[in-house]
């Protein structure tokens, strides 16, 4: 099927036809041919609710503040406040790397809850989350903040943990921060995202000095470490001249979140979770932010000259100088992959900047993104997404489990990349599958490093002879 | 078994309404619970008496988890062999107390305490059905037969019928019932007519008016109900009265509640005819 307006128009009509009619309507606003130059959102919806009865991807509020926000930070320990669930399956699964000695000053891998019970519902959990935070505190003296992420059950019997925040903080002399994400406020986890901005601007952010500062202070916002994804990043720009004084929060540390506004531009990678706090910071400190895009040789030069663009002459050097220095290998990383991926068809569904940050990395080893779209995106990230993709590439919003394979199936991709949930569906279809949340168990994926690994990884994942194997029993 | 369930606005008297009432079934031979459904506990201290008995939740708390409760240990008897249990639940404005009364009924359902030999079963609920919790009790296999105490003050009148609307939505879905309103007078003019009035629009019955008699109050200070520190006065014979209408009791009916333009209607009409009258004539007066 040739890319054009009218035949991915109707495809999508096609697929709809299996939806009831009130669902087909509802659905319908979220399915798109791209229109590059449209500027505007040309009325596709997002940040919605899902209709009832279709497979979403979707997470909750919880997800989103804890999972994303709060759960890479180095040096402080999370607790999950209500019903022990919430906090098992939620623990440890994102590859969020961090540094430092485990339990003494990295609690990267560790989990609390606070395993209500019936009589903490009927009665309320404020006494048992005070006596938790002081018996956290003693047992890990170096930790540097307790971060209360509140479940479902919490909002509704309207237990005060501000209160309880504000008086253990003041106890305990640390970062005590409560985060009201009850997981069903919003409608995906993106509200989490912006709950725990504002839990950060309001309990953390501005309470500590920069000792000495530098004109080339900068921070690096929303890049999580998956598999060390920010350590190839922050490395770039070291190298170019600039000082990292935080990292949000990929092996982040509380104390520097909390001197962020000292910066002299910040630097933000996960426009979607993050924009709220850059956001604030302009407002407030005055302070210029600048989005970039490490998936990537073409995009990771674009930016790095993007980034310089905002210092003196010696950082716009060393810019071009990093560009220099890394550009041959990669050149000879694609001459080693693009032979066997040119021309390769991807589809993608994510969440947070994938679906259209890593469009530039497939196209530098010649494949080609015909389909993406978000689970939780609003309409400034489609915005965003428009002139990366070509006219008629079709763009999905909070994308159902049905469409999307019925999409796979009629567009035949060569490669899909998606979350584990999707990962065996297509592979079971015979098509070759990539996890675009973690990494699929590899990465980094971000900055030059990342960009050779990525590059391996998807020719793995196209090229592997598995694929030749594959046949149904009754076929043979 | 009967399954009975008393709601009224908060500080009607349905604690000592159905204490009473209970005291009386019991002297007629009759086996009952008690399950109190409000934190305040209130609902079994004439029966024991006593101060007010340990709750259910009030235990789990103490020994960590419902599991490790004993039903002996919630489960009190008291005048004449009447059974005694309270929900319990946490001081006002913190937790969950609608949770605390699903947890305790779910404890005594699991643990034996509906025993076949019971003739009747009353729970006691907090003024109004103010959330899931407090609908607890007319939900399926529980209470079939609800009573509103009430009094012909217009904020009473005005919790009946809240209480009948949240009767209708379990009517519809289970088997609940409205068997009718219980006045228990606060010698307003023309109270009994007007309970008749809202009785019959929501096609239900005045089943019983209580007068107003400061013997219970007595009684109450002693910590027993009339039956047991009275049992020759007239007001004894009252809950009695009530007692054996309870016992022959057919008319159980899916209510019908009113608007509150009805409602404001209804007391215009019988209530405060003579207070707007009299508002008229301060006007003049001025």
């Amino acid at each position: 099927m040739e890319i054009t307006k009218e035949n991915t128009q109707k495809m999508i009509d096609e697929v709809l036809e299996a939806y009831p009619e009130k669902a087909r309507k509802k659905r319908a606003r979220h399915l798109i041919p791209n229109d590059p130059d449209a500027g505007s959102t040309c009325g596709l919806r997002s940040n919605i609710k899902c209709i009832p009865g279709v497979m979403t991807s979707r997470g909750c509020a919880y997800a989103g503040s804890k999972g994303v926000v709060w759960g890479p930070v180095r040096d402080v320990i999370n607790i999950s406040h209500g019903p022990v669930g919430c906090g098992q399956y939620s623990w440890g699964n994102r590859r969020n790397l961090t540094s430092g000695k485990i339990g003494v000053n990295n609690f990267g891998m560790f989990h609390f809850t606070s395993d209500f019970q019936e009589k903490d519902i009927v009665y309320g959990g404020d006494k048992n989350l005070e006596q938790l935070l002081r018996e956290t505190r003693e047992l890990f003296p170096d930790a540097k903040g307790l971060i209360i992420e509140s479940e479902c059950p919490i909002g509704l019997i309207g237990d005060d943990i501000e209160a309880v925040a504000r008086k253990m903080a003041e106890e305990l002399e640390i970062f005590v921060v409560p985060v009201r994400c009850e997981g069903f406020r919003g409608v995906s986890q993106s509200l989490g995202h912006h709950i725990a901005n504002d839990s950060v601007r309001d309990y953390v952010l501005g309470k500590r000095e920069l000792k000495e500062k530098t004109p080339y202070d900068v921070a690096i916002i929303g890049d999580y470490n998956i598999a060390g994804d920010l350590w190839a990043s922050k490395k770039l720009f070291e190298e170019m001249g600039l000082r990292v004084i935080a990292t949000w929060t990929g092996d982040a540390s509380i104390e520097d979140m909390a001197l962020t506004n000292h910066a002299k531009v910040i630097l933000i990678h996960c426009y979607r979770s993050m924009n709220y706090i850059a956001r604030h910071m302009e407002d407030k400190y005055g302070l210029p932010w600048v989005e970039y895009n490490f998936f990537g040789p073409t995009k990771i030069k674009n930016s790095i000259r993007e980034v310089a663009s905002f210092f003196d002459d010696s950082i716009k050097e060393k810019g071009e100088a990093v560009i220099a220095k890394y550009d041959p290998l990669m050149q000879k990383v694609i001459e080693k992959y693009r032979p066997g991926l040119e021309g390769k068809k991807v589809m993608i569904f994510v969440g947070g900047l994938r679906p259209r940050h890593v469009v530039g990395a497939y196209e530098d080893l010649g494949m080609e993104v015909i389909g993406t779209g978000y689970e939780f995106a609003h309409s400034d990230d489609y915005e965003r997404t428009f002139p990366e993709l070509k006219e008629g590439v079709i763009i999905f919003d909070d994308a159902t489990q049905y469409e999307l394979d019925e999409f796979v199936k009629k567009l035949k991709p060569d490669l899909v990349g998606s979350g584990i949930k999707e990962k065996y569906v297509y592979q079971k279809m015979g098509i070759p599958f990539r996890q675009l949340h973690s990494w699929d168990y590899s990465g980094p994926y971000h900055g030059y490093d990342g960009f050779s690994i990525f590059a391996r990884d998807m020719d793995m994942a196209i090229n592997s002879p598995t694929w030749g194997f594959v046949k149904a029993p009754w076929k043979k | 078994m009967r399954q009975i369930a008393i709601y009224g606005k908060g500080g009607i008297g349905k604690s000592t309404t159905s204490q009473n009432t209970v005291a009386a079934l019991a002297e007629m031979g009759k086996h009952v619970m008690i399950v109190g459904c409000d934190p305040k506990a209130d609902a079994t201290r004439l029966i024991l008496n006593a101060k007010a008995q340990a709750t259910v939740m009030d235990l789990a708390r103490e020994s960590g988890t419902v599991e490790d409760l004993e039903l002996d240990d919630v489960l009190m008897t008291g005048f004449k062999g009447i059974k005694c249990a309270e929900s319990g639940g946490p001081e006002p404005g913190v937790g969950c107390a609608g949770r605390g009364v699903i947890t305790a009924i779910n404890f005594l359902e699991e643990n034996g305490a509906y025993t076949p030999d019971l003739d009747f079963v009353f729970y006691d609920v907090l003024g109004d059905v103010v959330c899931g919790g407090f609908a607890m009790p007319i939900r399926e296999n529980k209470a079939q037969e609800i009573y509103i105490v009430t009094s012909g003050e217009m904020m009473a009148m005005y919790a009946a019928n809240n209480i009948a609307r949240g009767i209708l939505k379990y009517a519809t879905s289970g088997s609940v019932r409205l068997a009718g309103l219980i006045c228990n007078s606060r010698m307003v003019e023309k109270e009994i007519e007007l309970i008749e009035v809202l009785a019959k629009r929501l096609s239900t019955q005045l089943i019983h008016y209580i007068p107003r008699d400061n013997v219970v109050q007595r009684a109450e200070l002693k910590k027993q109900t009339v039956i047991q520190y009275y049992p020759d006065a007239h007001q004894a014979n009252e809950y009695r009265d009530l007692a054996k209408k309870i016992v022959e009791n057919k008319n159980f009916v899916v209510p019908t509640p009113i608007t509150v333009d009805e409602l404001e209607d209804l007391l215009m009409e019988y209530g405060f005819m003579e207070i707007d009258e009299s508002v008229e004539q301060a006007k003049v007066a001025v």
